[in-house]
């Protein structure tokens, strides 16, 4: 059974499942009732599953995830969606404080099932606080894990596996690519498990390490490489936390070369962590330092530069050329 | 507890007005207003420009020159009521939506397009206008606002100071913590919350279940709830608590009970979550049309006044369109500009890896 949709799309159809599947699965927060969310990720579950497992709360971040503790400590598993990535914030505490360390400090008598869904990430010439990325925040915090897709496939299968896991899990949703469209099939069950990357494109020369928004950049990039005879792996990390470092040795191993590919900054964030596990794990195999691609040091500006402080194409290319240089 | 949300949103509780719907002029035992005939009209000049402002930046976002707008339709008489109750020196704590507010402060609306055009994150100097840059993660500035207050207090200055927001915002931590501290300290501060009755797709009765203006007695300090379609009456409310505020009476919190006419942004569609009747009563009680019955019903203004005023309106227009066209973009090299107040190496080696990409480009290295 496969349809082709959008990954807004896919992930209403996975929420679906989900709350098909689990009586317990509550979906709560802005909007997401009779709006169907400002993105319509959430479109007509209230209508279908009724407005005791699909409702709108009141505007108050940290009051949406501290309720939903409360509701998963009586048994219930709420997947809750933050309208945008700069408006988590006023849940931080919440998060860190207490959905990240409950199951450790009751040592597993209190699981803490819950998805904190986000839409993240630039790109979509939005005004401030919608277009941030703080993936690393939460991937830095033990006790959580943090996904995100990069496709519709993805999409419909990761957010169904997120509320199954008895973790909690940081759902975070790539908002520039929610309009783009891909076959997913919707029958059987996940392909593969949650907390592993996958190869989006093989190839020998140079290993692009990326996830979420910049999966479609870097196929972009490797494409255009590709006229330049250079040919280029992109791997799709899909899970954040934890991570899926064999695939990255494994790939390294072949390639000898990695760029790590992130639209946030690049100071402490996920490249940094990559790169300094490669470096521990396959030294010998680098021809090349690992180089990051990024955002800067700096607030995520006004819509009319976000070209310049996002990754693009000329970018990842342009540290592809610097480790083949090596 | 009363359960007493009125049942109808067009009548509530306990409502100051100063003029009816119609027009007609009304008085209230608490807040009454005396303004000279040239004050009037000046409220409705205000009214008029601070709408052709909204019309003309809502057509410039669905033109492509704004990445985004909040209208502030229906809700005029609310923020330049409430802004011309200020003096000079009070300060302002705004949403995202005061462009009312900000014209009574001297702001250039054109600064505001350059928010929403996304040339920039600010737009102009708050210590200049005595008015905060807009804070659009909801709830913030009310902490600011109280803070703000408490250095006034320690100053022992003359101030007041006025915290903006909105009945989506009275259901955050920070608006409530905001309450707390300004009870606590007994800071000079003016709680306004223009109750719209939506936050983006929910209802009032999704945030509250008694009306807004009656949770301050539970913190400490006086509620009060006024027309906010009225600006008479909000300016003669506002006034009072500002000066109540100044002469060392403590917080206070004023609900503006009014209706927002259109969408919450430009990317909002709400015939998607409430039906057009309501929007037709409330229209039944614009805020600029009940000022032009009283102006005309009194005599005074005359069909000149009203010309003029809209030939202003248009003049404002023309320039907010071409002015926001040839707003300048900002530089790449910008993005590192004031990052920081001091020097930061790792800003400074990233504002020269840029240049030096850009400057690739320049020289035809590739």
């Amino acid at each position: 059974m496969s349809e082709t949709v959008t990954l807004a799309k896919a992930l209403t159809l996975g929420l679906r499942r989900a709350l098909e599947d689990d009586p317990k699965v509550l979906v709560m927060g802005e909007d997401v009732g009779k709006l169907g969310g400002v993105f319509r990720v959430t479109d007509g579950l209230q209508k279908e599953f009724g407005e005791s497992r699909v409702f709108d709360t009141p505007l108050a971040e940290s009051g949406i995830v501290g309720t939903a503790v409360g509701l998963a400590m009586r048994g219930y598993r709420p997947v809750v969606e933050i309208q945008f990535d700069g408006f988590v914030f006023p849940a931080f505490d919440q998060i860190v404080s207490q959905v990240a360390k409950m199951h450790a400090r009751s040592r597993g008598d209190v699981p803490m099932p819950v998805v904190i869904r986000i839409p993240y990430g630039g790109g979509i010439g939005a005004v401030e606080h919608h277009s941030e990325s703080p993936e690393a925040y939460f991937a830095h915090t033990p006790g959580l894990r943090v996904v995100t897709p990069s496709t519709p496939a993805d999409a419909y299968w990761m957010i169904q596996q997120a509320v199954r896991c008895a973790d909690p899990v940081v759902f975070l949703e790539p908002k520039r690519r929610y309009w783009e469209k891909a076959p997913v099939d919707t029958g059987g069950s996940a392909p593969g498990p949650l907390f592993a990357g996958r190869v989006a494109r093989p190839g020998r020369d140079v290993t692009l390490a990326c996830y979420g928004p910049m999966v479609r950049t870097c196929l972009d990039a490797a494409a255009a490489a590709q006229q330049e005879g250079h040919d280029l792996e992109v791997l799709d990390l899909r899970s954040l936390s934890p991570l899926d470092l064999d695939l990255v040795t494994e790939s390294v191993e072949r390639t000898h070369r990695l760029v790590v590919v992130h639209e946030a900054p690049v100071f402490l964030g996920l490249g940094a962590e990559i790169a300094a596990r490669v470096q521990e794990c396959c030294f010998y195999a680098l021809e090349a330092p690992v180089l990051r691609v990024g955002g800067y040091h700096a607030p995520y500006p006004p819509s009319r530069l976000e070209e310049h402080f996002l990754p693009d194409l000329d970018r990842v290319l342009d540290a592809v050329d610097r480790v083949l240089a090596h | 507890m009363r359960a007493d949300i009125p049942a109808e949103p067009g009548t509530p509780a306990e409502l100051v007005q100063l003029l009816t719907p119609e027009g007609e002029r009304v008085h209230h035992p608490d807040y009454d207003l005396t303004l000279a005939d040239d004050e009037y009209r000046s409220l409705f000049r205000d009214l008029v420009l601070v709408r052709r402002v909204d019309v003309e930046a809502t057509a410039l976002q669905r033109q492509g020159e704004l990445g985004l707008w909040a209208s502030l339709l229906g809700q005029e008489a609310a923020q330049v009521g409430s802004g011309r109750a200020l003096q000079p020196d009070d300060f302002c704590f705004p949403t995202y939506r005061e462009h009312g507010v900000a014209f009574t402060r001297g702001v250039d609306p054109l600064q505001l397009l350059a928010l929403f055009r996304g040339v920039s994150n600010g737009g102009w100097d708050p210590h200049e206008h005595n008015f905060a840059l807009y804070t659009i993660v909801i709830g913030n500035q009310c902490l600011h606002a109280v803070g703000y207050a408490m250095g006034v207090q320690r100053d022992q200055a003359d101030t007041a100071v006025i915290a903006y927001f909105g009945d989506g915002a009275s259901s955050q931590g920070d608006v409530n913590e905001s309450f707390i501290w300004a009870a606590v300290f007994d800071a000079p501060v003016v709680f306004f919350c223009q109750n719209n009755q939506w936050a983006i797709s929910e209802p009032l009765e999704k945030q509250t279940r008694i009306p807004l203006y009656r949770r301050a007695a539970g913190f400490g300090f006086p509620g009060v709830r006024v027309d906010g379609n009225d600006v008479l009456a909000v300016l003669a409310v506002t006034r009072a608590h500002l000066q109540r505020a100044r002469e060392g009476g403590g917080p206070s919190l004023i609900e503006a009970f009014t209706y927002r006419m259109g969408a919450h942004t430009t990317s909002d569609d709400p015939t998607r979550y409430r039906l057009a009747s309501d929007l037709e009563a409330w229209k039944l009680k614009d805020p600029v049309e009940r000022l032009r019955s009283f102006l005309w019903r009194q005599q005074l203004a005359d069909q000149a006044f009203f010309d003029g005023v809209d030939a202003e309106a248009e003049a404002l227009a023309v320039r907010l369109r071409d002015g926001c066209r040839s707003l300048p973009d900002p530089t790449p090299e910008q993005i590192f500009d004031q990052v920081y107040a001091e020097p930061h190496p790792l800003v400074a080696q990233e504002r020269a890896e840029l240049t030096a990409y850009l400057a690739s480009f320049e020289e035809g290295h590739r």
